[in-house]
C-alpha cells in the first residue's frame, strides 16, 4: 500500500500555500511532515483527508480497498478531539464505532490501551486535555482505518502519554499500516522527513 | 475564441473591455428609442397617463426573475464545474438584481397608487417581489458577511439554488393566500389583447433594460476581478513582511 | 443503518442532558404565546381568531431559532470532518442529524400546543387542527432551515443573518400550514387542499434540505 502526492497544489483564501508538492509513504513506514508556521502542514493533511481540495495535482492511495475512498479508509486525529462533553467516555467511543463502521476491536480494551479505563463512566466533560486526547486515541484503536492523518499528535501528553503513543504508533506499523503526521515535537518513532515551505 | 479560453480572468478582461463600449452606445441608443415610444404611447382609456409607468415596470420586474436565474447558472457553474469566473459573475450580479428588484417595487407601488388609493396593497404580484427583494438582501448580506470571497461563493451558490427551487412555490403559495384574502390583482397586463401600440414600445424597453443589465453585469464583473487582484497582491505582500 | 441510527441516537441524548438545547426552544414558544395577548389585547374572541396564527408565528421562530447550533456544535469540536470523511454519504448524515433535531426540539412544540391553545381560548377542534398542521409542517421548517445550519458552518457566521436567508423560504409553510388550520376551524375552504399541500412541501424539503446542506458542507470546511 501506498500513499503518493504528485504536484498537489494548495490554495487557502486567495494564498499559495504551497504549490508543486510530492510525496510518498508505504504501509510501514511513517512520514513526519515538518515545516514553519503557516507552511502549510495542517492543509496538506486536510488534503489527504478530503476536508480540502488541491486546487492542483492529484493524492491517491494504492493497493487500497478499491471499493473505498482515500478519506474513508483514514483516521484523522486533528486539534480538536471531536469529543461530546454531554457524553460519557465510553458512549462517546461507542458513537465513532458504530458510526464509521468497518472492522472493529474491543472498546473496553482499546481504553485499557490508552490508559482510561477507570473513567468508562465518567462524562468527557470532566477529562483533562491529555485525558481527552488519550480517548481520541483510543478511537483509532477500536476502529481500524489503515491511513492514519495525525495533526501534533503528541500535544498535550506526558512523557508517559508519548511513550504509550509511540508504542500504538509502532504496533499500527507493524501491522502494515501507514501514518502521516503534521509535527513540531520529535515523534517518537523512526519517521521519514517530509519538509514544507522551506526551511524552518 | 473558445468557452474555454473565456475561463481565464485575464482574456475576460481584455475581451470585455473591447465589448463593453459597443454595449453601452447599444443600450443608450435602445433606451432613448423606447422611452420615446412610451412617451408617444397613446393614454389608457381606463388608466390615463398612469398606464406609462407600465413602461418602466415590465422591464424591471422581468429582470428581478432573470437575473436570479443568471445567478442560478452562476452557481451551477461555481458547485458543478468550478469555474473561476462563476462566482464573480454570481457576487457581482446580486446588487445588479437587487436594484432592479427595488426599482419594480417602487414602480409598481406608484403605478398602484390611483387605483388602490394607497402606496402599498397586499397584492399578489407586488407581494412576491417583495419576497423576492428580502432574498437579493439576504445574499448581498451573505456576500458582505464573509472577507474571503472563495468561502462566500460556495455557501452564497447553494442559496442562490435553493431559491430558484423555492422562489415559484412562492409565487405559487402567494398567490393562493392572495385569492383566499381578497379579490385578483388590478395590475393586469391583458395578455394577448394588448394593443400594438403599447405592445412594441414594451417589447423595446424590455430589451433596452436587458442591454443595460448586460453592460452593468461586465462592468461589474471586471470590477470585482481586479478587486480581487488587488487583494492577493496585498495578502502577497503581508506574508513577504512576515518572511 | 447502524451508523444513522448511531447518530441520531448520540444527538437526542445530547440534546435531553444538561447543556442541549431541546427544551429552551419549548420555553421560547411558551414566551412568544405568552407575549402576544400584551400585543393585541386579552379579548378572548379575538385570541380564539388569532390563535392558530400566534401559534404557527410562534413555533416557526421556536424551530427555526433552535437550528443555528445543528452543525456549528459539530464543526466546533471536529466532530463534523470525521462525519465528512466517514463511508456513510453526507447527505444521509444531514438528514439523520435533522431528523434527530426535529424529534428533539419539534415535537416537544407540538406536546406543547394543546396546553397553549388553552391560553389562547381555542377549543378542542382548532387546537387539534393545529397541532396536526404543526405536525405535518415542522418537518418542513427543520429541513429548510438545515441548510441555514450549514451555511452558517460554512460562512463562521450564524444568528441573525442566518434567519434573514431561511425565514423567506419558509413562508409557504406558514401561508399554507396557517390557511390548513384556519379551514379547519371556520371553513369555508376544506381542510384537505392546503393540509396536503402543506405535506407536500414537508416531502420536498426532506429532499432539497439534505442536498443543499451537503453541498454547502462538502469542501467549506476550512
Amino acid at each position: 500500500m501506498q500513499l503518493s502526492g504528485r504536484g498537489v497544489t494548495c490554495v487557502r483564501g486567495g494564498r499559495e500555500v504551497f504549490t508543486g508538492l510530492d510525496f510518498e509513504a508505504i504501509s510501514g513506514e511513517a512520514m513526519a511532515v515538518v515545516g514553519r508556521n503557516g507552511s502549510g502542514k495542517t492543509s496538506l493533511l486536510r488534503l489527504i483527508a478530503g476536508l480540502l481540495i488541491p486546487a492542483g495535482g492529484t493524492i491517491a492511495l494504492g493497493g487500497g480497498d478499491t471499493e473505498l475512498t482515500l478519506p474513508e479508509q483514514c483516521h484523522y486525529l486533528g486539534h480538536r478531539d471531536a469529543l461530546k462533553p454531554a457524553l460519557s467516555v465510553a458512549e462517546n467511543l461507542a458513537f465513532w464505532a458504530d458510526f464509521l463502521g468497518g472492522e472493529r476491536f474491543d472498546a473496553a480494551e482499546s481504553l485499557a490501551a490508552v490508559g482510561l479505563d477507570y473513567t468508562t463512566d465518567l462524562p468527557a466533560a470532566f477529562l483533562s486535555a491529555g485525558q481527552r486526547r488519550r480517548l481520541s486515541l483510543a478511537r483509532l484503536l477500536t476502529v481500524r482505518r489503515p491511513v492514519w492523518l495525525l495533526d501534533e499528535p503528541t500535544t498535550a501528553l506526558d512523557v508517559a502519554g508519548q511513550d504509550m503513543f509511540g508504542g500504538l504508533m509502532r504496533d499500527h506499523l507493524a501491522s502494515g499500516g501507514l501514518i502521516v503526521a503534521a509535527t513540531h515535537a520529535p515523534l517518537g518513532i523512526e519517521a521519514r522527513e517530509l519538509r514544507i515551505g522551506g526551511m524552518a | 475564441m473558445t468557452l474555454i479560453d473565456l475561463a481565464n480572468p485575464s482574456r475576460f478582461l481584455a475581451l470585455s473591455a473591447r465589448v463593453l463600449p459597443w454595449l453601452a452606445a447599444a443600450t443608450v441608443i435602445l433606451l432613448t428609442i423606447g422611452l420615446y415610444q412610451s412617451a408617444t404611447a397613446p393614454d389608457d382609456y381606463q388608466q390615463g397617463a398612469t398606464v406609462k409607468i407600465m413602461f418602466i415596470h415590465v422591464p424591471n420586474a422581468w429582470l428581478s426573475m432573470f437575473v436570479w436565474g443568471v445567478m442560478s447558472v452562476a452557481s451551477l457553474g461555481t458547485l458543478v464545474w468550478r469555474h473561476p469566473l462563476a462566482d464573480v459573475a454570481a457576487k457581482s450580479a446580486a446588487p445588479i438584481g437587487a436594484a432592479f428588484t427595488f426599482l419594480a417595487l417602487l414602480t409598481g407601488s406608484l403605478w398602484g397608487r390611483p387605483m388602490w388609493g394607497t402606496y402599498w396593497e397586499w397584492d399578489a404580484r407586488l407581494t412576491s417581489v417583495l419576497i423576492l427583494f428580502l432574498m437579493y438582501l439576504g445574499l448581498m448580506a451573505l456576500w458582505r458577511a464573509v472577507e474571503d470571497p472563495s468561502r462566500a461563493a460556495r455557501a452564497a451558490a447553494v442559496l442562490t439554488l435553493v431559491g430558484a427551487i423555492n422562489l415559484p412555490i412562492i409565487k405559487f403559495s402567494v398567490d393562493w393566500w392572495n385569492t383566499l384574502h381578497q379579490p385578483a390583482s388590478v395590475m393586469r397586463m391583458g395578455g394577448s389583447t394588448l394593443d400594438k401600440s403599447f405592445l412594441i414600445p414594451l417589447l423595446v424597453m424590455a430589451v433596452a433594460f436587458t442591454l443595460l443589465f448586460v453592460t452593468l453585469h461586465l462592468a461589474a464583473m471586471r470590477n470585482e476581478i481586479l478587486r480581487r487582484r488587488v487583494r492577493s497582491l496585498q495578502m502577497m505582500q503581508a506574508s513577504q513582511k512576515a518572511a | 443503518m447502524t451508523a444513522l441510527a448511531a447518530l441520531i441516537r448520540r444527538d437526542i441524548r445530547i440534546a435531553l442532558r444538561v447543556g442541549g438545547g431541546a427544551l429552551i426552544g419549548v420555553l421560547f414558544f411558551l414566551t412568544v404565546v405568552v407575549l402576544m395577548p400584551f400585543a393585541v389585547g386579552p379579548d378572548l374572541a379575538q385570541l380564539a381568531r388569532l390563535g392558530p396564527s400566534i401559534l404557527w408565528l410562534g413555533a416557526l421562530l421556536a424551530s427555526l431559532l433552535t437550528l443555528d447550533r445543528l452543525f456549528m456544535a459539530d464543526h466546533e469540536d471536529g466532530s463534523l470532518d470525521l462525519i465528512t470523511m466517514s463511508r456513510t454519504p453526507l447527505e444521509l448524515a444531514c438528514a439523520s442529524k435533522a431528523l434527530a433535531h426535529w424529534l428533539a426540539a419539534g415535537l416537544p412544540l407540538i406536546v406543547a400546543t394543546p396546553v397553549l391553545g388553552l391560553l389562547l381560548n381555542l377549543d378542542m377542534v382548532s387546537t387539534g387542527a393545529v397541532a396536526l398542521t404543526l405536525l405535518a409542517g415542522t418537518p418542513a421548517l427543520t429541513f429548510t432551515g438545515m441548510i441555514g445550519a450549514a451555511l452558517a458552518v460554512t460562512l463562521h457566521r450564524g444568528g441573525l443573518l442566518m434567519a434573514v436567508l431561511v425565514l423567506p423560504l419558509s413562508i409557504p409553510v406558514l401561508i399554507f400550514g396557517v390557511a390548513a388550520s384556519q379551514a379547519a376551524i371556520t371553513g369555508p375552504l376544506s381542510f384537505g387542499a392546503p393540509f396536503s399541500i402543506l405535506c407536500a412541501l414537508s416531502l420536498v424539503s426532506l429532499v432539497i434540505g439534505p442536498f443543499a446542506a451537503a453541498a454547502s458542507l462538502k469542501h467549506g470546511l476550512d
